[in-house]
């Protein structure tokens, strides 16, 4: 361990690491919460046998999701520079390091949506036709809140993802606890920095967790 | 029976065929069928035999293929979805699993149709009272589903699909998923939704007593057929098809099963007969006669009479013992009244074409009953 850390210089340097952290996972979160769920929904309803079945439409969004899904996000961050470019106006800083994300975490969280959907009981759609509930009706009154509980687990799944997204945001300028745990751990062998950085982000995890777990019992009546 | 007005519901050469890995499966297959307004109607049938199918069709939740649906004598084939919507709000519909939304009580579960209809916020609290009132639930408002009885949810899905005043109630399989304590119970809410309310009811169900209990007429489907319908007694109490006797059998148990009768046969190697017992023909009084003025014996081995729409039904097998020329003249005189089978004897054995349950073992007399399907 380096005995002579010079703590009064680093721990500004946390404080705005943090800072960037947080304004990367929750601003990505706040896109990925709606696009993510309005993309699940879309891959939901389009499936074969739902009620807005569309072949066409489901293999477009499907092929599209299996197209981003698995490419590692550090190529993905430089893979969609010129997008980034054109959405954020630069390619290098802590703005154009949520972009990708964002994107990347929506079409996670489409996937997320998509199969907590497919596992609801199909009877509960049927009932709510049956009563003669408009087909969007169906997804705010009836989807959404059935699912409900499940969809706030797999939410806190994705802002856990986040937060590994956003320690790769170095790359560009992004900043973040992972850039710091880097630069000034990592790179100067420094392994108490790191530790300090890795310590908070379990920390921001755990309450992450902790919350969602909260919030689904609460929802869930089961 | 009114004639004058239109049938409440009316299939007019219904089909219904659903894509499968083989070409294609009639799930319904030319159905013509008129449902009355005020009564309760039975669909009965075994699983597959298309009849959930024919009753999404009432609702408009699955397309017609060909043929057309009436309801209250208006053609609903081919409406756009926005008027489907309105016909739907106005047939209620209750599930074997319920299908209760489980994320909102028990009162948010009956509004929600309410909802769906628009009405104001203040009506549907009234309403919702009032349903849960009928159906014995109002302590439970405030509950969740899943605090729920079988039965209870039940009655939570039968006030939820009366809260807009529906003319029609779908009862798909609706005690299915219920013991039999409960089953009485629901079917007797609907026998009241029925007389309190004046809604006509179907029902869909594989349970003879089922329709024994509460329904006026019934259709019997197989293969995505009607084979036949009618009242309940006259259908259960001449069934012409295969597959109606074998309800009759199954909720009767009156007659011997393949496997019973080979039991029958070591017990009594004497000649075996089933006589049929109907309001219209040989009352047991009949048979007492028969047995006195021939020279035979009679044993009563097997049988059960039970009611169906209130009126006697069943059968009872006997060993007739005697020399064969009276056992004819005795079988000879009670043919003249009812419907007596033969079976023959332990050495010349006869098989029941309608026999239902356990089949008889392989190593029995080469005659094995049950029908070869």
């Amino acid at each position: 361990m380096n005995r002579d850390t010079d703590w009064g210089y680093l721990a500004p340097l946390l404080g705005k690491a943090f800072g960037e952290t947080l304004q990367m996972v929750s601003v990505a979160l706040l896109f990925a919460g709606v696009f993510g769920l309005a993309l699940g929904i879309a891959l939901y309803v389009t499936r074969r046998g739902n009620f807005f079945a569309n072949r066409a439409v489901f293999t477009v969004l499907n092929v599209l999701v299996n197209f981003v899904r698995p490419i590692p996000f550090v190529i993905f961050i430089f893979a969609v520079g010129p997008a980034t470019m054109a959405v954020v106006g630069k390619t290098i800083g802590t703005e154009a390091a949520i972009f990708p994300m964002a994107i990347m975490a929506s079409f996670a969280f489409s996937r997320l949506v998509e199969q907590n959907l497919v596992g609801l009981d199909p009877g509960v759609v049927e009932a709510a036709r049956a009563m003669g509930a408009s087909r969007w009706r169906i997804i705010w009154s009836v989807l959404i809140p059935e699912a409900l509980g499940p969809l706030i687990l797999a939410f806190t799944f994705l802002v856990i993802g986040v937060i590994d997204m956003s320690a790769m945001a170095g790359i560009v300028g992004g900043g973040g606890l992972g850039d710091f745990a880097i630069r000034h751990g990592y790179q100067r062998f420094n392994w108490e920095v790191t530790a300090v950085a890795v310590v908070v982000i379990v920390i921001m995890v755990q309450a992450v967790q902790v919350l969602g777990n909260v919030l689904s019992r609460r929802v869930l009546r089961r | 029976m009114t004639t004058a007005a239109p049938p409440i519901v009316s299939f007019r050469d219904t089909v219904k065929t659903f894509p499968a890995t083989a070409g294609l499966v009639r799930a319904v297959d030319g159905v013509t069928l008129d449902i009355h307004a005020g009564e309760i109607f039975g669909v009965i049938g075994y699983s597959g035999a298309g009849k959930s199918t024919l009753v999404r069709l009432i609702n408009a939740l699955e397309p017609v293929t060909s043929g057309a649906v009436l309801i209250d004598g208006k053609d609903i084939t081919g409406l756009p979805e926005s008027e489907l919507r309105r016909v739907r709000a106005g047939i209620g519909m209750i599930f074997q699993q319920f299908n209760l939304l489980a994320s909102r009580t028990v009162a948010g579960n009956v509004a929600y149709p309410l909802a769906v209809a628009g009405w104001p916020r203040d009506r549907r609290r009234a309403r919702v009272a009032e349903l849960l009132d009928f159906v014995g639930l109002a302590d439970k408002a405030r509950q969740f589903p899943s605090q729920l009885s079988g039965g209870q949810k039940q009655r939570v899905g039968i006030a939820r699909a009366l809260a807009t005043n529906p003319r029609i109630l779908l009862a798909d399989e609706a005690t299915s998923a219920l013991d039999p304590e409960t089953t009485q119970d629901v079917l007797d809410l609907l026998r009241r939704v029925n007389a309190e309310l004046g809604i006509t009811v179907v029902v869909i169900t594989h349970e003879m007593d089922v329709v024994k209990y509460t329904c006026d007429r019934v259709a019997v489907m197989e293969d995505g057929k009607v084979v036949e319908h009618g009242d309940v007694y006259s259908v259960f109490a001449r069934p012409q098809h295969p597959a109606t006797r074998r309800f009759v059998g199954t909720a009767l148990r009156d007659r011997p099963s393949p496997a019973a009768l080979e039991r029958l046969r070591h017990r009594h190697p004497g000649r075996i007969v089933t006589v049929a017992i109907r309001e219209d023909g040989a009352a047991t009084v009949d048979l007492t006669r028969a047995l006195r003025e021939h020279p035979i014996d009679g044993t009563v081995v097997y049988g059960g009479i039970t009611e169906i729409a209130e009126r006697p039904y069943g059968s009872l097998t006997l060993e007739l013992a005697g020399d064969d020329a009276a056992i004819t003249a005795f079988i000879e005189d009670l043919s003249r009244s009812t419907t007596v089978l033969d079976l023959g004897t332990a050495a010349a054995p006869l098989a029941d074409p309608d026999a239902v349950g356990p089949r008889a073992s392989a190593f029995s007399s080469g005659d094995q009953g049950g029908d070869a399907r």
